[in-house]
């Protein structure tokens, strides 16, 4: 007969270890009931507050009746990670949950067919729809990224291909930039372009907005990206004899290309959803409007923030419906970024 | 037999200039790059010299002053104004640094499970969900804050009023709750968590992987290694990243607005439902202003931006050194 040795494992928890988590579990669940039975405390927060002090509480005492003060310390900041990991995603459940739970009554096939030409926000929810609305955001992207696109790759290669005397400066700028308020660019537009030279609200000075918001996300991802290139593939090139246009044209940019894309999408996700500038300049119409240079263009922040203001049972629906497509929008576009983000570089 | 005679090419002229291809695209590349400066000096120039009337006028009372008034006669013409900007300044300060406050701990307690809690798979899906919600549009915080949030925020403020009444900042006059400068608070805070906490994993993920193992080795908990090599290693790369998300929070327009009621009145009581934000005051007024209040509202439009730019510079300064003297 032969006896294997099994490793034992000291730090492993023991069947008695186990026991005693699962009480303490149990028992800070009945004290977090007890307490919202007994006080005034009310609601589902206050079951989830109770039963987490409960459960701090009660791990910290008896790790430090087991172990000692290093333990408990070590056991009171478990509960408080772990407190503010669960804080930080359940508003995101919250949001999640809300507008799918009541945009969903909203939803219906003649919403993406009709435009509210002909109805106010007001009226029943068979009437209208806001086709208006995507077809503007649709137009504004598409505006937005002709602009930004080609400025934010420049400053991005300049970043990190040409490296020249003002390369701390711009970096600098870039993230300044970054912070700018949404409000700030759009009263930018307005007193530089809107009032002096076009004097009339238009999808065009919607877009000029967004691509001042736009620059810094597709710069800085794909400054960020365009660094993980491998410097020997800048060095083949130059060493085969091209020139330094021949090798980022022709090597750099394509091995990047996945990582640029995500930041472009992920600038477009940025401001797909930016209402403050929509709202000064662009006049938000009611119809379809094809021609982004003159006359109001609506867009799905417009249309949410109308109907929001509107106020009447149908229009908050509307509000919501209007909140899922965009949700819906910013989700594909920030799904599809991951993805393409998460093939890396391509060899 | 022929012979071959020996030609010897020309040596070639090396010279370090570079082609005009080159040339042109460098050219390009470095305007592309230098297009970051000239939109924020055109910004800075253009919101001053439409503000410069109402900021010479008003001079140093449109920060100092709080009532924002204005009347024209039948014609247009202005008769008399008033713009000052002290109680949206206040309101905007308050705000912010509520939402920090409350933002702050969450996040980096988050940031901390994330970094040395979580299981790979767990991490793998907070980080995702804390990603997009940083990618979540402003008027959705703005409207789910209104209509599910606020409720529970104002019941919140009761029990603090109830409670913690004696503190000057909790205490207040009339009771009325609804669209305070907390709730508002409270909806940047949950904007902002997501800001805060991916700066402050990115810094608590590059703590020295050594001083880790060697605390482990000496028998410490994970608190205690936490205490002993991350927090000292992150502290200034979470204060950075908390100016971050006061920068973002000053200049958030459309969540706060759904949510606050704008007073022009200085009011430092939390609780109390009438703020300000400078952001909020400009969608506010600008439907139905006159040419010379929207000359008032781009001033306005300048502070602000000064002011989060200024925040902003202070905070990548920040982060960007401990990034470097960190290791």
């Amino acid at each position: 007969m032969t006896m294997t040795a099994t490793p034992s494992k000291p730090w492993a928890a023991s069947a008695k270890d186990r026991a005693i988590d699962g009480a303490i579990f149990v028992g800070s669940l009945l004290s977090s009931y007890l307490l919202v039975f007994l006080t005034a405390l009310k609601g589902k927060l206050a079951y989830f507050v109770c039963f987490f002090i409960a459960y701090a509480i009660f791990t910290t005492v008896f790790k430090g009746i087991q172990r000692g003060n290093a333990a408990a310390k070590d056991a009171l900041v478990n509960s408080l990670v772990a407190i503010g990991a669960i804080v930080t995603v359940i508003p995101a459940a919250s949001i999640l949950l809300t507008v799918l739970q009541k945009g969903l009554p909203g939803i219906s096939f003649s919403l993406f067919t009709n435009d509210m030409s002909l109805a106010t926000p007001t009226d029943p929810l068979s009437n209208g729809g806001l086709l208006h609305a995507i077809t503007g955001t649709l137009t504004l992207m598409v505006l937005a990224l002709i602009m930004s696109v080609p400025i934010g790759i420049l400053t991005a290669l300049y970043l990190t291909e040409i490296k020249g005397r003002f390369t701390g400066p711009i970096r600098f700028l870039v993230q300044a930039m970054s912070g700018v308020p949404s409000i700030v660019a759009g009263l930018f537009i307005l007193s530089a372009i809107l009032y002096p030279i076009t004097k009339g609200y238009s999808g065009f000075m919607g877009a000029l907005a967004l691509t001042i918001l736009m620059i810094p996300t597709i710069a800085r991802t794909s400054e960020e990206v365009l660094n993980l290139i491998p410097n020997d593939l800048r060095e083949a090139g130059t060493a085969l004899g091209g020139t330094q246009w021949r090798t980022v044209a022709m090597i750099v940019l394509p091995a990047a290309r996945s990582g640029l894309v995500t930041a472009v999408i992920l600038g477009v996700a940025r401001i797909a959803g930016e209402t403050a500038p929509i709202l000064l300049l662009t006049g938000g119409g009611d119809k379809v409007n094809p021609n982004a240079f003159t006359g109001p263009m609506g867009s799905l922040p417009y249309y949410i923030w109308k109907s929001f203001n509107a106020g009447s049972p149908e229009a908050i629906t509307r509000a919501w419906a209007g909140l899922l497509v965009l949700v819906g929008l910013v989700l594909i576009l920030f799904t599809t970024a991951r993805f393409l983000g998460s093939r890396k570089v391509s060899k | 037999m022929p012979t071959q005679e020996l030609v010897i090419p020309a040596p070639r002229e090396i010279v370090t200039e570079p082609r005009r291809s080159d040339k042109i695209f460098r050219g390009v590349v470095t305007g592309g790059g230098l297009s970051s400066l000239a939109i924020l000096g055109l910004i800075a120039i253009f919101l001053g010299y439409r503000g410069f009337e109402v900021l010479r006028q008003e001079g140093i009372g449109f920060i100092t002053h709080s009532d924002w008034s204005i009347s024209t006669d039948d014609a247009g013409n202005v008769l008399d104004s008033h713009f000052g900007l002290a109680a949206m300044l206040v309101g905007t300060i308050l705000c912010s640094l509520i939402a920090v406050v409350i933002a702050v701990p969450i996040s980096v307690f988050s940031a901390l499970f994330l970094n040395f809690y979580a299981p790979g798979w767990l991490k793998k899906i907070l980080i995702t969900i804390i990603d997009m919600m940083a990618a979540f549009p402003s008027i959705l915080f703005g409207i789910w804050g209104f209509l599910v949030l606020m409720p529970s925020v104002e019941y919140w403020a009761k029990l603090l009023h109830r409670y913690l009444g004696f503190i000057p900042f909790f205490d207040m006059q009339v009771p009325v709750y609804t669209r305070s400068p907390f709730v508002a608070g409270v909806v940047l805070s949950i904007m902002i968590i997501p800001i805060i906490t991916s700066v402050s994993r990115e810094i608590f993920s590059q703590a020295p992987l050594d001083r880790i193992q060697a605390a482990y080795a000496l028998g410490a908990t994970r608190w205690a290694m936490i205490k002993a090599v991350v927090i000292p290693h992150g502290r200034s790369g979470v204060i950075g990243g908390a100016m971050l998300g006061l920068g973002r929070a000053m200049g958030e327009t459309v969540a706060v607005f759904t949510v606050l009621n704008i007073v022009f009145q200085v009011n430092w009581q939390m609780l109390l439902g009438a703020g300000g934000n400078v952001a909020s005051l400009i969608i506010l007024k600008f439907g139905d202003a006159s040419p010379y209040e929207i000359k008032a509202l781009m001033a306005a439009g300048l502070i602000l931006f000064l002011l989060t730019l200024i925040v902003n510079a202070i905070a990548n300064v920040i982060v960007k050194t401990t990034g470097k003297s960190g290791r």
